[in-house]
This record gives structure tokens, C-alpha cells and sequence, in this order.
């Protein structure tokens, strides 16, 4: 059998590091050994499959049971590529978000805004074909956390990926055009790439935006890709 | 060529994601039903620097089915919060041994993926089985040259066929993650 291709090792610049000293949380949470690097095996370079029959597509979060959630309607759409700019079809998506009033449908989350009985705030997509995929929401409200004195989160969709390898796996957040807060923010400022932090930032598209209905934000995602086959011209 | 999105840390608020039924591999409509093995239970308590339970992590296990082929008759996928005490719990059959690279075995493993507040990106680690005559060969815990540091890799059995592999973020006991 022959050795199955491994992913690309990312360049470390373009992603967050485990040890952030300005976000809090990774003080106690970031391991201080170095990771063992592993050639990767079957179990990297293969991922589950999931059938959209055991795992049905939702991708409607502004509205439940005919019931419109509150706030400013969009619609987020992209496609999912890898590093080669290959469309990656049938990947998983997973979406949640907060309200408009930066309140989560969440138990522990005590943020003095209003819950809004008609929003969920979660989907489940699959890219098609061409790596595409798309869904509605509200666009989601800031809210304050307790990172350091007045820190507030930029507004963001939290996204989770399911690719063909489970090297591919991760999970990001999106970003809106024009939030004053992202400067401010040690989630967001952690990856030291300026390019590589503004591609977590959506752009506001007019072709996506449905007249009458609802504004369309682009969000284009990039997976690792394949090493070269040593048959390959790179 | 364009790097791959950055990662970004899933926070504390994920649950609207959270499926408790997908920490069964086994629960109907899983499409596992009528595979047959060994049914297992993995879990294991998430701890960070301080020793203190990390009660917010999201969990995830990837593994080959009994024959050690994946996504071939068996979904070897699931996910588990962890509880308020950060243990996670998932109800398995015991993987079959891996081909390795080149003319390598892997012995049976189920690798684990952790994501949580305070973790930019998520880590992974495997759970290997102690006592299983193949770890003695196998490629990743031969990567490990500190028999205590390779301890962190291999499940202990409980009884009932439950296994325990307990996971340190950091500091003592720490758990050797995997660049992957």
C-alpha cells in the first residue's frame, strides 16, 4: 500500500499561537512541551464522512418556526478551497453565532442583554460541488467579556470544518468590515500575519445581498492542501 | 498558493453545537449498529496548569472501525463536552490495528482532538491501549523517548471494559500533543 500524501505544514506566522499572553485564557491552558511532530498516517489524511441524511443541513438561523429572530438579516455565503485553491465539496460546516444583542442561547452566558426566543443560533452546511455554501442569519451583536478591563468582542460567526483529512479539521471565527473593536482584540490580533488576520475579516458583497431581503457578506476559506506528489510538479 | 485560514478558539459558548448523542458511536441511526467488536467506553478528566478541570472543552475522537479500516462500514466519529468536572465519555468498539507508513503497523488508537476557551488552536493527542503487544512497535509512541512522557499517550483499563486516559494541558504530567 502506498504511503497516503500528507497535508502541508502551515507557515506559523499565519496562525495564533497556543501561548497568547494577552488572552487570558491560554495562560493555564497552552501546553509548555513542544508538540511532537508526527509524519502523518491514515488516521490524519482520512476524516469522517458525513451523511447529510444522519446529519441534516439547517441553514436557515433567522428565523424559527416561521418566527423571525430580531436584528439586521444577511446572508453569509463563500466557498471552501484549499492552499492550491482546489474547491473542497462536501464539507461539513458548522456555524454559531450570538443575537443581535450579543447574547448566546447558552446556559452560561449571563451577559445582561435580551435572549431572543426565535434565534438559535447554530447551522449546519455542505459545501457543494464548487466548495460553495451559504446561509441566513441575523447579524450577530458585540458583547463584553472578561479578558482585561472594558474588552468587548468584535461581532463574529464562529465556523467548524470537516474535511477530508483529519489534519484538515478546525474551527475560526468571521469577522464584519469596519469593527472598531478588532484592533483591540487579543483573539483576533494573536495572528502575527497582517493578510493572514484580515482574510478572517468577511467583505460586504452586493452580488450576495438579496434586494428587499437581506445584506450578503463573502467568506472564502482556505484549508491545508496537499503536499506535492514527488510526481507532481509543485 | 494562499495559507490556510487561521484557527481561531472556539470560546465557552459552543454548545449550540453540542450533540450529546454523537459521544454514542454506537446509538441508533449511527449507522454502526450492526458492526461487530469490542464495545468500549473512552474517557478521561481534562485538566489545566493549575490541575483545575477544564469544564468547557469540546472533544472530539477519530478512529478506524474493529477491522482497522476507516470510514469503511464504521462512522469512527464523536464528540463530548466535557462536564463540570471536565471529563468526557465516549461509548466506542475498540479500533483494529492501522497500516502505518511504509511497511508499518499502528497499533490500535483513537485520536482525540480538543478544542476550548483559551486554546487558539485545538490539540490532538491519541489514545492509545495499554497492554496491546503492537505498542511495543508502533511508529507514533516510538516518536517518545521518556517512557513517562509516552504513559500520557496510552489509555489504562478501569474494568467493564472501560478505558481512562486523563489529559494535562500543562505542567506536570503534561500530555504529549501532537504537531499534526
Amino acid at each position: 500500500m502506498s504511503d497516503p500524501i500528507p497535508y502541508r505544514r502551515p507557515d506559523p506566522a499565519t496562525q495564533p499561537p497556543l501561548d497568547a499572553p494577552a488572552y487570558g485564557s491560554t495562560h493555564r491552558r497552552h501546553p509548555k512541551q513542544a508538540l511532537l511532530r508526527i509524519p502523518h498516517t491514515l488516521t490524519e489524511t482520512t476524516a469522517p464522512r458525513f451523511d447529510p441524511a444522519r446529519y441534516p443541513a439547517h441553514a436557515d438561523m433567522s428565523q424559527v418556526n416561521g418566527k423571525a429572530a430580531l436584528g439586521e438579516r444577511i446572508i453569509v455565503a463563500g466557498r471552501v478551497v484549499d492552499e492550491d485553491g482546489r474547491p473542497q465539496r462536501g464539507v461539513m460546516v458548522e456555524v454559531w453565532q450570538a443575537n443581535a444583542s450579543g447574547r448566546y442561547h447558552h446556559p452560561r452566558d449571563q451577559h445582561d442583554a435580551p435572549l431572543d426566543p426565535n434565534f438559535e443560533g447554530r447551522a449546519r452546511i455542505f459545501t457543494d460541488d464548487e466548495g460553495r455554501y451559504s446561509f441566513t442569519s441575523v447579524k450577530p451583536g458585540a458583547y463584553p467579556w472578561r479578558n482585561h478591563w472594558n474588552a468587548w468582542r468584535p461581532i463574529h460567526i464562529h465556523f467548524g470544518l470537516h474535511g477530508a483529512g483529519f489534519a484538515q479539521r478546525m474551527i475560526t471565527q468571521m469577522y464584519f468590515p469596519g469593527d472598531p473593536l478588532l484592533d483591540l482584540d487579543p483573539i483576533f490580533l494573536a495572528t502575527p500575519d497582517k493578510a493572514a488576520r484580515e482574510r478572517l475579516v468577511s467583505k460586504f458583497d452586493l452580488e450576495i445581498t438579496r434586494p428587499e431581503w437581506a445584506l450578503g457578506y463573502r467568506f472564502d476559506i482556505v484549508l491545508r492542501g496537499r503536499e506535492a506528489t514527488p510526481f507532481e510538479k509543485a | 498558493m494562499t495559507a490556510a485560514t487561521a484557527s481561531q478558539t472556539a470560546g465557552p459558548y459552543w454548545h449550540m453545537i453540542d450533540f450529546p448523542e454523537w459521544a454514542d458511536l454506537l446509538r441508533a441511526g449511527s449507522g454502526n449498529e450492526a458492526v461487530q467488536g469490542e464495545r468500549i467506553t473512552l474517557t478521561g478528566r481534562i485538566t489545566d496548569g493549575d490541575g483545575a478541570a477544564v469544564a468547557d472543552a469540546l472533544v472530539e475522537i477519530w478512529q478506524a472501525g474493529p477491522d482497522g479500516r476507516f470510514e469503511d462500514g464504521f462512522h469512527g466519529f464523536g464528540r463530548s463536552a466535557t462536564d463540570a468536572d471536565g471529563v468526557f465519555r465516549f461509548a466506542t468498539l475498540k479500533p483494529g490495528p492501522v497500516p502505518g507508513r511504509g511497511n508499518a503497523t499502528q497499533a490500535p488508537h483513537i485520536e482525540i482532538a480538543i478544542f476550548a476557551r483559551g486554546l487558539m488552536q485545538h490539540l490532538v493527542t491519541r489514545a492509545y491501549f495499554e497492554g496491546e503487544a503492537l505498542n511495543a512497535n508502533d511508529p507514533v509512541l516510538a516518536l517518545v523517548d521518556d517512557p513517562a512522557r509516552r504513559a500520557t499517550l496510552v489509555a489504562k483499563p478501569e474494568g467493564n471494559a472501560v478505558w481512562r486516559l486523563d489529559i494535562r494541558l500543562q505542567g506536570e504530567g503534561e500530555t504529549v500533543f501532537l504537531d499534526v
